[in-house]
């Protein structure tokens, strides 16, 4: 299976990855080279065979309904690229 | 006890050892480190260093040795791959994306290490979001490896992506490291660095605050200069954490306990599939070696198949890349880390900020990540590979039948050029191609410094155990160390420079 | 199966038939989130209720909550659907400022409940039963502020992680209608089960409406041959949040797309908005890329695996539902509309049945509450939980009416008493003289009963007490007719 540079393009965009131009065509090549490689795969007989849901062997823990969180307003403003009024600001979003 | 001609030549359990003793205080060990980390900048092994934080707890926890309260790893200066958040201290992942990203929680395995008594040198470089065998990827530039080949001045990389904390334990740094695996991330670079590493079985360390590459790969572990030194720090690092679903409810064990317990009557695996096409004489000659001394130690050999053995490098390079785009997506530029200067909407903001954030090699894989879980290709790709991964861990499970660990080469080479194998990214994951059947299955894998290249450079050995049976791995390392008799170290090149 | 007679659409070209799907989103009442410890409250200060987990912070880990589980498979059990004992949480990938994972943790191929049903209570007394594909559990997204300023959204990531149930009607309604019957009912059902509260203005629980057409009897075909080919192309109405909208809205959708496709148009399936200000649908902004949500089991969590002994747990502590309750009353003597009208809320079930406990007939409670008491509420804008008036006195009121103590009238007029002074209805009845002659002279009733000649005394009471205007004929035939006695 080969990609093109739309199919590059595509990714990138549902990636959220900006990717410039020059560089399409370089990646068309790096990603084809990794999916041809990865084509042995379909050698295999998967038949029959479940996907590995989990290596670990317990059930899903769960925990009680307590309130143990938050309340850290500040914490998360203090790394934040922009805030306001406790608010992460961002470029408007029209919907 | 007898203190070593330099402090910084002990190793993690000698100056345990030592500093419970009161033999030498946590402040002259520690202060030894922290002129061996300025000294050793040129390694480039270290993102931050804390000194400052590192001297406040050396001097806290000389007070409370003299109080009698020692704590197991009282006073002990460690190394802290930058991959784990740590609370207060700049934490990058060794990417641009965090910027200066100040995690304001702890890690698990972190925050049990300092329960623990141990001190903080500094945060360790790595391959960015722990993506490579060679820490050439990082924002902060390649780490060198303590390690050159004898008559050369060529610099050799580290392996990856632990590559900062194996340079850190290699070059006498600090006493021992901490590491994560994913693919290898600890048992290549500890190989070509002469150090010990391993990986435990998934489930075993906590894996909240490590900054997540692949969730069902990622695993913290030790690297230290012995297996003793291993055994010790995993029983620290380890434990059962209700912040993490997929950490495993088994206690943990005194892993030094019964590490000399030796391998008599131990029934070691040789798979034959990993005795890959072009595998390298030294390689094949160090296997072999491995083999003669178990046997010479009462263990009995048993030749097995792990007929799927082939697979584990692609599916490896489908289910790590598909978990990491999912888990890189939360680093948009929009509640901490680097974002994109004047971004004239919401898209622009997310892909401008991620293009300038994150490398080349980290933008590859988001990209097949993407791709192998889109609509049309999730059951080609994704859903296959993960089917890849039953058979794997049944090719391991038959095996086990007849044997208690696996002995098999750690990686296909020594330390390589930096720069010498980054123009083909297959070329690079070829590396991996001893070490990532082992996180595929969950399992627990351990590299022990085993020989020398010709030239001069570390070999390791890879010891693949049972899940949870890290114990008989680290008796089976400790008996390879033993008749390995591993005690060169590498020459401070780096004062001279 | 209900053969009830479709509302038609009337076209240009012909008949047409509405076909509405719904996707509502409930919050799940609890203390904390579904995979964090932080709160759930609403209307805190931004950003307040966050835990680093909500916030996407590097290395943070979900862990589940047990009681968002619990109320899920209390929810299921609730919609009569089938509990499935091993679900798989999902990642469900794209970019929003709002959902800073990246990815929405939800669950795809394998939800916590399957198939169930809906019985819909309509107006003229007809139950129509819509069926619930399933219900599964995911995460809420924070909230985005874009109309605070010209340039910059602000985002409240609050809502972030809070637990939701996505319960999945099929294709079965069939006007605007039935669509808000659906939300009413499940809304009830809900709020009865203490699962969530219904609040559509608070947004603790929102609709995904999908309307399609197609021509009069495309129907009936999809539902014998189960082919979605007999339906038209739908669309999706989003984020509805109140019932009243939702009707407006599907009525306003099946319209549109009629006159599309008289006037020789396709229906593009697309996602639309409400705009409640004109009543009209419109397109959202149209994306570049369709979503491409590539949707893999989340490696951070295992399969939800629970124990039938657990699920037994629950079902045996579910309170009466509507339905339930519904058949109870009937059988106790109530129309199938009054029981219909009773158990519409929970509320007012509740205080029907406090009523019932205080030693009142169903019938009388029902006619006293729907005739008189709940539309007094109405009128002055008050919930039942902020009535004027308990249970207890309104049940006191018709106790005293079936045993004529006092008569329909001055129930009525007690009831404005007690509505604005309060007080004790059986205090104020003695003490206001408020008996009806017959019952403030029981030993009188004895003798006229034994001799109904000296029903004239009552007669004088009565004028007495009407201050000489009540009509004497009149009285001594409602007399005869209160005392049973002979003409």
């Amino acid at each position: 299976m080969t990609v093109g540079k739309d199919d590059v393009r595509k990714i990138a965009k549902l990636a959220r990855l900006a990717l410039d131009e020059s560089r399409v065509e370089p990646m068309v090549g790096e990603l084809n080279g990794i999916f041809q490689w990865v084509e042995q795969l379909n050698e295999v007989d998967v038949a029959g065979v479940p996907p590995l849901t989990s290596v670990v062997e317990q059930r899903l823990k769960m925990r009680d309904d307590v309130v143990t969180d938050g309340d850290a307003a500040n914490a998360l403003m203090a790394n934040a690229p922009s805030g306001e009024d406790h608010f992460f600001v961002v470029p408007k979003v029209v919907e | 006890m007898t203190l070593p001609s330099k402090l910084t030549d002990f190793s993690l359990a000698e100056a345990r050892d030592a500093v419970q003793a009161k033999k030498v205080s946590s402040k002259e060990l520690t202060t030894a480190f922290v002129k061996a980390v300025a000294d050793a900048r040129p390694l480039n092994a270290f993102v931050t260093e804390t000194p400052e934080k590192a001297l406040e707890m050396a001097v806290a926890s000389d007070v409370r040795i003299a109080h009698g309260n020692a704590r197991p790893l009282e006073g002990l200066p460690l190394a802290i791959k930058d991959l784990f958040c740590t609370k207060g201290v700049k934490t990058t992942a060794g990417s641009k994306i965090l910027g200066n990203f100040v995690p304001p929680y702890e890690s698990t395995v972190s925050q049990n290490l300092w329960d623990a008594g141990a001190v903080m040198l500094g945060k360790t470089n790595m391959d960015e979001f722990a993506m490579g065998s060679s820490n050439e990827t990082s924002h902060f530039g390649p780490v060198f490896n303590p390690w050159r080949a004898r008559n050369s001045n060529a610099n050799l990389v580290p392996g990856g992506s632990s590559g900062g904390s194996a340079a850190a334990v290699a070059g006498n740094l600090c006493l021992a490291a901490t590491g994560t695996d994913t693919g290898g991330s600890i048992r290549q670079p500890a190989a070509v660095t002469g150090t010990v590493g391993i990986k435990p079985t998934y489930g075993r360390c906590s894996r909240f605050g490590i900054v997540a590459f692949a969730s069902s790969l990622d695993q913290a572990g030790p690297m230290t200069r012995t297996v003793r030194d291993a055994a010790l720090l995993l029983k620290h690092m380890a434990s059962v954490d209700p912040k993490d679903s997929t950490s495993v409810d088994i206690p943990v064990p005194d892993y030094e306990a019964t590490l000399e317990d030796g391998v008599k009557g131990l029934r070691v695996g040789i798979p034959k599939e990993y005795r890959i096409d072009n595998m390298p004489p030294e390689i094949e000659q160090l296997w072999q070696k491995g083999i003669e001394w178990l046997k010479a130690q009462g263990a009995q050999i048993v030749d097995v198949s792990l007929p799927h053995t082939k697979y584990a490098l692609p599916t490896y390079y489908i289910v790590a890349p598909a978990e990491a785009s999912s888990n890189l997506a939360r680093y948009d530029g929009v509640r901490y880390g680097h974002r994109a200067a004047g971004a004239k909407d919401i898209v622009d903001l997310y892909e401008r900020s991620r293009a300038e954030g994150f490398g080349k090699e980290v933008q590859r894989r988001i990209l097949i990540g993407t791709y192998v879980l889109s609509s049309g290709y999730y059951d080609a790709y994704y859903s296959r590979a993960q089917k890849l991964r039953t058979l794997i861990l049944r090719d391991f499970t038959e095996a086990y039948k007849t044997c208690d660990v696996l002995l098999t080469p750690a990686t296909p080479g020594p330390a390589f050029g930096v720069g010498e194998k980054t123009a083909d990214p297959v070329e690079m994951y070829l590396n991996d191609v001893f070490t990532v059947t082992v996180n595929l299955a969950g399992l627990p894998g351990i590299a022990v410094p085993a020989g020398l290249t010709a030239n001069g450079l570390p070999l390791g050995l890879q010891l693949i155990g049972k899940a949870f049976d890290e114990a008989t791995l680290f008796k089976a390392a400790r008996a390879i160390e033993i008749a390995a008799g591993f005690t060169a170290k590498p020459t401070e090149w780096w004062r001279a420079a | 199966m209900t053969e009830r007679t479709a509302k038609l659409l009337k076209g240009q070209t012909g008949d047409w038939e509405i076909v509405i799907g719904m996707e509502v989103h409930a919050q799940i009442l609890s203390q904390s989130k579904l995979f964090s410890g932080a709160a759930t409250a609403f209307g805190a200060s931004p950003n307040s209720q966050v835990s680093f987990i909500d916030a996407g912070m590097p290395g943070m880990l979900p862990v589940i909550n047990k009681w968002c589980v619990e109320q899920a498979v209390r929810t299921g059990l609730g919609l009569k659907a089938q509990i499935n004992l091993t679900s798989v949480f999902d990642r469900k990938n794209y970019f929003y400022p709002d959902l800073p994972q990246g990815y929405q943790i939800s669950q795809y191929k394998s939800p916590i409940v399957g198939e169930g049903e809906i019985l819909l209570d309509m107006n003229d007394g007809s139950t129509i039963p819509v069926g619930i594909e399933r219900l599964h559990m995911e995460q809420d997204a924070g909230k985005s502020l874009h109309d605070q300023s010209p340039d910059s959204s602000f985002v409240d990531l609050n809502r972030s992680g809070v637990a939701l149930m996505e319960i999945v009607s099929k294709p079965h309604m069939r006007s605007s209608e039935e669509a808000a019957a659906f939300l009413k009912k499940l809304r009830a059902i809900l709020r009865y089960l203490g699962t969530c509260d219904g609040n559509m203005d608070e947004g603790s629980m929102r609709a995904d409406v999908n309307v399609s057409v197609c021509r009069a009897g495309g129907y009936e075909k999809f539902r014998a041959t189960g082919d979605f080919k007999h339906l038209g192309t739908r669309c999706e109405i989003k984020n509805v949040n109140s019932m009243r909208f939702v009707a407006q809205a599907v009525e306003y959708e099946a319209r549109r797309q009629v006159d599309l496709i008289e006037e020789g148009g396709t229906i593009v399936q697309e996602t639309r908005l409400f705009d409640s200000k004109v009543g009209e649908t419109r397109s959202m902004r149209s994306k570049e890329d369709a979503h491409d949500y590539r949707y893999f089991p989340d490696p951070d969590l295992l399969p939800l695996v629970l124990e039938q002994s657990w699920v037994d747990g629950i079902a045996a502590s579910l309170p009466e539902l509507p339905d339930a309750k519904k058949t109870r009353l009937i059988a106790a003597g109530l129309s199938p509309y009054d029981a219909s009208v009773l158990v519409a809320e929970k509320e007012s079930a509740d205080y029907f049945e406090a009523m019932m406990a205080a030693g009142v007939e169903a019938k009388a409670a029902a006619n006293w509450l729907n005739n008189e008491y709940f539309g007094r509420l109405n009128k002055a804008g008050l919930a039942i939980a902020d009535g004027p008036v308990s249970a207890a006195a309104n049940a006191a009121i018709v106790r005293m009416v079936a045993a004529n103590t006092i008569s329909g009238k001055i129930a009525k007029d007690l009831l404005d008493i007690l509505w604005s002074e309060g007080g004790d209805p059986e205090a104020i009845v003695e003490a206001r003289g408020l008996k009806q002659v017959t019952a403030a002279n029981p030993e009188k009733v004895e003798e006229v009963k034994a001799k109904p000649k000296l029903a004239s005394w009552f007669v004088g009471q009565v004028m007495k007490a009407s201050g000489g205007k009540a009509n004497p004929g009149a009285v001594n035939a409602i007399l005869k007719q209160k005392l049973n006695l002979p003409d």
